[in-house]
């Protein structure tokens, strides 16, 4: 027969010190660890959900970023001859040159300077990407030194709000709106138009990169071979979604950092735990004794006393998710290992973060609590009534 | 018995939950340690004294752009300057993109390549081999042992940013300290291969005549190139360095929140055993008190057990903690642009505060057993 729970939850609660202590010290590890999950589920949202499917991404053959790439312009009018372009409202083939440089920008709070990434890009840029919804102001003008900045961009620099102007390139740029790509990549950038860019940055003549859209995802796979195979244009053509799947390497260092952090965290936080369950076993010495002669077997002891340090780290658990609640979708920002510029993310508490915080919980539990109540469930019971 | 071995043979009556806690501790305290010796990496190490005297200078908007080539000349006239070589990033690729197959690779100027970096030593012959063979390459010894190369031995390296495959002779095999795993070979090789890189330069890296010139040979520097199409940004090696650091994110907030709830963690585990440990003693304070014992030598010897369990449990982590990081940085694989050391100073920090939490936790329970009343105690039932 199996011990009830709520002689466990009243055990808990009779050591009140005792069990807030460890509970709190458990919780303090679940923070750590819910906060490095939560940064990487932040980061990889940023680039899974970047890109349209429907989108080409054109790089010269051999680079990975479009940072490191560049090719002549005059492969840009041979790409948009290209069979299976969808056509844009003016019926023209839709497909953008655009050039990307990363700038230095002073952070608002003054904490040093970041990389940003700055695309310039043709008027169809615009149209091809609808997942950018314009908040504020209106989009930039081609011919013009305007730009648009994401929203993020916009809450951590220095003159990013509309009307405002921004120093890079040759002079100053007037910012006209700010736009909202829903937490994905373009969530980190500059944009205007690629011929102005081009100038500022002495690049005319070239493009950096190159995007097509087909009509749909199928079709785009169809380009995406088409450019990769034409023996003019030395090119390669890439999905769109595939080019930032690949970029979520980028969080490696944060990975790495992150685990080795909340591992050793975890290790002390169960030997804690282990402690609060000898301890409870030794105080209850005569009232396991007791239940055994009662007719509780052997393992009903040991299941209830793993079962009760199961709950002290549950508490914990709960007490750490808490404690980060505050801090969900808070926005930070790491550096694109590929194109050396920042990217912004928020931190996310998805529903795995929560799951997977409350299982690593858990086996801090199990495993400060199999060996004490192993101990109790086989103590003598003569002598431990004597006690 | 003295009173220190009292307090010693107490603190390990109960075997079991001595060890418990001084692990649980000492695994904090590693964690503490660790987070220090980064910490000490990034901001606190100034480099080697040969370090300290150099000045990179890149472009000013990213390092992605890279600069004219004649902007050396104009370096080298800069008072107190003694050595300017071109310093370019290839980023190429050995054999395949496999991680473990990465490492630095650089274009420079072998004549002046060894007048900068001073700290790197190579025999003289080889120098000779490298500067006549336009097609030469030396590489750090670490890595010459990782991938079995010998002088003689020829690598491709496949290019990414640049279109050309390099086609290289190791000329030269060098040792520095510490290991820079890198290979440096002559940038005349790539200007030729790739006509928009002719007589373009990465970074530039400076030998100023002392490390007091660092911040104003950045300056003057600076200043020259200020209104330029191409500006610059000259800085010491540490605070190039620590830009990469920066991108990653708010490190510094980073480190010090772990830092604290490591301390804070500390601090509950270790007033958890001793609130344990006391209430089980409060009728041997009352015996001890009987026997004459006063309330601060009751006092002292809870507090003393506990600085002594946090204060063993800071040996364990620092210890481990000197293990990791030398396995660590003594593992091929192993890259930090940071020399990562625990020293003893680091040790005794953490010493410092697993001792002044030990004495935090035991001095709220172990006031209370001092001042309890002795008949009381008597009485208590454990």
């Amino acid at each position: 027969m199996a011990i009830p729970i709520s002689y466990n939850i009243r055990n808990l609660k009779l050591r009140k010190g005792l069990t807030i202590m460890t509970a709190l010290g458990i919780a303090l590890t679940v923070t750590t660890a819910i906060f490095i999950m939560a940064l990487l589920a932040g980061l990889q949202r940023a680039f899974v959900t970047s890109g349209d499917p429907n989108n080409v991404l054109v790089l010269r053959k051999g680079s990975e970023a479009e940072l490191s790439g560049g090719f002549d312009a005059t492969a840009f009018p041979v790409l948009k001859n290209l069979p299976g372009i969808a056509k844009d409202s003016h019926g023209e083939p839709m497909a953008s040159g655009e050039w990307v440089v990363v700038i230095v920008l002073p952070r608002k709070s003054g904490t040093g300077e970041v990389n940003v990434t700055v695309r310039g890009m043709m008027p169809d840029g615009l149209e091809m990407r609808p997942s950018a919804k314009l908040v504020q102001g209106r989009w930039f003008t081609p011919g013009q030194r305007e730009v648009v900045v994401s929203q993020s961009i916009h809450k951590r620099f220095l003159n990013a709000s509309v009307g405002d102007n921004m120093a890079f390139g040759k002079g100053p740029w007037q910012v006209v709106g700010v736009f909202d790509a829903g937490g994905s990549a373009y969530d980190s950038g500059i944009w205007g138009d690629v011929n102005q860019m081009a100038a500022d940055f002495d690049r005319q003549g070239g493009f950096s990169s190159a995007y097509l859209r087909a009509t749909d995802p199928v079709s785009a796979d169809a380009l995406k071979h088409r450019v990769s195979d034409d023996q003019r244009l030395k090119l390669e053509g890439v999905l769109e979604p595939d080019y930032y799947a690949k970029q979520t390497s980028s969080g490696a260092p944060i990975r790495i950092i992150g685990w080795i952090v909340a591992i050793i965290m975890a290790i002390g936080s169960s030997f804690a735990a282990m402690n609060t369950m000898y301890a409870a076993v030794a105080y209850r010495g005569r009232e396991i004794a007791t239940l055994r002669v009662i007719g509780f077997s052997k393992p009903s002891i040991l299941t209830s006393f793993v079962l009760e340090s199961l709950l002290l780290s549950l508490l914990g658990a709960l007490v750490g998710i808490l404690l980060m609640l505050p801090l969900n979708g808070m926005t930070t920002g790491t550096s694109n290992g590929l194109t050396f510029s920042e990217i912004v993310f928020s931190l996310r508490m998805t529903v795995p973060v929560v799951v997977t915080a409350v299982g690593f919980a858990l086996i801090m539990g199990l495993f400060g609590g199999i060996a004490p109540a192993w101990h109790a469930a086989r103590r003598d019971i003569i002598a431990a009534l004597r006690d | 018995m003295t009173l220190t071995r009292f307090v010693g043979k107490n603190a390990f009556r109960n075997k079991r939950r001595s060890i418990l806690t001084v692990l649980s501790i000492g695994f904090s305290l590693l964690l503490l340690t660790l987070m220090m010796t980064l910490w000490r990496a990034f901001y606190l190490d100034e480099g080697s004294a040969e370090s300290a005297q150099r000045v990179v200078v890149r472009h000013r908007v990213s390092l992605t752009f890279n600069l004219p080539g004649f902007y050396r000349e104009k370096i080298r006239s800069v008072p107190g300057v003694v050595a300017v070589v071109p310093i370019s990033w290839f980023g190429g690729i050995y054999k395949d993109q496999k991680p473990e197959n990465f490492f630095a690779q650089f274009g420079t100027d072998p004549e002046e390549f060894f007048k900068v970096y001073r700290d790197i030593e190579m025999p003289a012959d080889q120098l000779t081999a490298w500067q006549r063979d336009r097609q030469g390459v030396i590489v750090d010894s670490s890595l010459a042992k990782k991938y079995g190369w010998k002088l003689g031995d020829r690598i491709v390296l496949q290019g990414t940013i640049y279109p050309v495959n390099l086609d290289l002779n190791i000329r030269g095999i060098f040792t520095s300290n510490p290991d820079d795993k890198s290979v440096y070979f002559n940038a005349k090789y790539v200007e030729e291969a790739v006509s928009w890189f002719k007589g373009r330069a990465g970074t530039f890296s400076i030998l100023a005549a002392t490390a007091a010139d660092v911040s104003k040979v950045s300056t003057a520097i600076d200043d020259m190139f200020r209104n330029a199409p191409q500006p610059t940004k000259a800085e010491s090696e540490k605070a190039f360095g620590l830009e990469f650091v920066a991108m990653m994110g708010n490190v510094k907030a980073f480190i010090l929140s772990i830092c604290s709830a490591v301390v804070f963690a500390t601090l509950l585990v270790s007033a958890n055993t001793m609130a344990m440990s006391i209430r089980e003693r409060t009728r041997e304070v009352a015996v001890l008190k009987t026997l004459g014992f006063t309330r601060q030598t009751v006092l002292g010897m809870f507090v003393g057990e506990a600085v002594t369990l946090a204060v063993l449990g800071g040996l364990v982590g620092t210890s481990i903690a000197y293990l990791l990081v030398y396995v660590a940085t003594h593992s091929p694989q192993f890259f930090s642009f940071f020399p990562l050391k625990v020293t003893p100073g680091l040790c005794l920090v953490a010493m410092l505060v697993a001792g002044f939490v030990g004495f935090l936790s035991a001095a709220l329970p172990a006031y209370h057993a001092s001042r309890t009343n002795i008949v009381q105690g008597l009485r208590h039932i454990g």
